[in-house]
């Protein structure tokens, strides 16, 4: 690991000063992919600013009825909070689906949203990958990507977003709270992460100066009756193959409304609009659910080995929907 | 060149405050400086849970935590558990035969002992049919609330048996 000084700062205004004077400078949350990869060699801060004393571990009641989750709120708190487990099912279920109780411990809500890929490419500093090194190229292209993007990847990176929570997030319509040098902003969590394209280095929008200080959910009833499925190659401590954050509400045999998002298919948490276009007013069946499912993943592009995720969304899905309409 | 901090740590019970690397885990912390090698370095990657120690009550994995961002924490080991005599999960996993090489098992009885605790609390797992509901131990929320630790000797059977046998 290369050496880094340590700062602490006692505000936001302090945190975002600091990261402004040190290109390179990372805020440190809970470490538990960034002092990894510090380890990996892929992380080469200079400093690092401790942003785990600032006053952002809470979760707040908003007037409207949602909550605001504090940038610096553990995993583990956060998947435990009653108000999250009876309002937002889906939300504490994807927590809860990932990484382990150690870590959960000691991982934040910024962070977890912050969180690189784990693509094996990227990890390896052996190795070229546009990501880690603009321009070096991407082997993961035609080597190793059973675990890799089938929607809108590019020729330049076809690496998945690691998150759980992020997935729950991006389903219902939660919003990221940052502030920078010149003031705050809010951003949907959907716009937070960003498409490769041409620019894979870049994982979200967050500005390198911004820092995220909340969460904020919105009241959203649909969000009581969720669901998190979530399928990987061993029952405990994996990343996902393929996820759905899944959210319905069906009066009469109709749905009335609904979230979906998939993780494990794309460079950011994928809210599915075109599957909920189709769902929205018409017969809550597996016909419907099926066609939802379709209209979403014709967009596809599997690689050589990674269409198995196509089918197996498809699936997760309707079985997930079929278990909320029931 | 590497740069130095100060740090004041309470581990298992003792005020100890050194000068080190900003680079150092609390787990190299605990075993090179302090001697302290009960809690063991597996893959250093946050992976196998053989460093699980206490941070704050809390378990957590010692190798990834940065010993500079703990300043004020408390800490408990393995060795601190042991200290009024062995902790009945140490005798639960002497009774039941829940290990075989032993080196997870330090990792193994301070995670229990934060699991243990977070049940206590109310806290749902990925095992609970309704993660709404208050939790019920059983031996399926045993393996999935203990998956952040690895016995590479698969002494699993016999791990659940130990803390099923404290859990009560």
């Amino acid at each position: 690991m290369r050496p880094f000084r340590y700062e602490r700062v006692g505000d936001d205004l302090g945190a975002v000063t600091a990261i402004a004077a040190t290109p390179g400078a990372r805020f440190l949350g809970g470490g538990t992919n960034l002092v990894d990869l510090m380890r990996l060699g892929v992380e080469t801060p200079p400093v690092l600013i401790d942003v785990t004393r600032l006053p952002h571990d809470r979760i707040d009641e908003l007037d409207d009825g949602g909550l605001r989750i504090g940038a610096g709120v553990r995993n583990s708190d956060l998947a435990a909070d009653p108000r999250v487990r009876a309002h937002y099912r889906a939300l504490a279920e994807a927590l809860l689906a990932g990484a382990s109780g150690q870590l959960r411990n000691q991982a934040t809500t910024a962070g977890n949203l912050l969180q690189r890929t784990r693509c094996a490419y990227f990890q390896d500093v052996s190795q070229p990958c546009n990501k880690r090194t603009p321009g070096s190229g991407c082997p993961a292209r035609q080597g190793e990507h059973r675990n890799l993007a089938v929607l809108g990847h590019s020729e330049h990176c076809v690496a998945t977003h690691p998150s759980d929570m992020a997935v729950a997030l991006a389903a219902f319509d939660a919003v990221v709270r940052v502030v920078g040098p010149v003031g705050g902003r809010e951003i949907p969590l959907r716009d937070f992460h960003r498409l490769p394209q041409d620019a894979p280095e870049r994982d979200t929008v967050l500005g390198p100066d911004e820092l995220i200080v909340a969460v904020d959910l919105p009241l959203l009833p649909v969000a009581a009756r969720s669901r998190y499925r979530k399928v990987r190659e061993r029952a405990s401590f994996a990343f996902a193959l393929v996820s759905v954050a899944a959210a319905l509400d069906v009066v009469d045999g109709e749905v009335r409304d609904v979230r979906i998002a998939f993780g494990g298919l794309a460079h950011k948490p994928w809210r599915a609009h075109a599957a909920e276009a189709v769902l929205r007013g018409a017969a809550a069946n597996v016909a419907t659910f099926t066609d939802a499912a379709e209209a979403e993943l014709s967009a596809a592009r599997p690689l050589r080995d990674n269409a198995y995720k196509v089918d197996l969304a498809r699936n997760v899905l309707v079985r997930t929907l079929e278990e909320l309409a029931a | 060149m590497a740069e130095l901090a100060t740090v004041t740590l309470c581990i298992n019970g003792e005020q100890r405050t050194l000068e080190l690397d900003t680079r150092t885990s609390l787990l190299d912390l605990l075993r090179e400086r302090l001697r302290l090698t009960g809690s063991k370095k597996g893959c250093d990657h946050g992976q196998c849970g053989a460093c699980t120690v206490l941070i704050d009550g809390r378990r957590a994995n010692a190798c990834l935590a940065l010993a500079v961002a703990h300043d004020g924490a408390e800490i408990t080991t393995i060795e601190g558990l042991a200290a009024g005599g062995l902790h009945p999960l140490q005798t639960a996993f002497v009774a039941t035969d829940a290990f075989q090489c032993g080196y997870c098992t330090p990792g193994q009885i301070c995670s229990a002992v934060g699991m243990l605790a977070e049940v206590e609390a109310g806290w749902p797992s990925h095992a609970a049919a309704d993660v709404a509901r208050a939790p019920e131990l059983d031996a399926d929320e045993i393996r999935e609330r203990m998956s952040g630790n690895i016995c590479r000797c698969g002494a699993y059977p016999n791990i659940v048996r130990a803390i099923q046998a404290v859990a009560g």
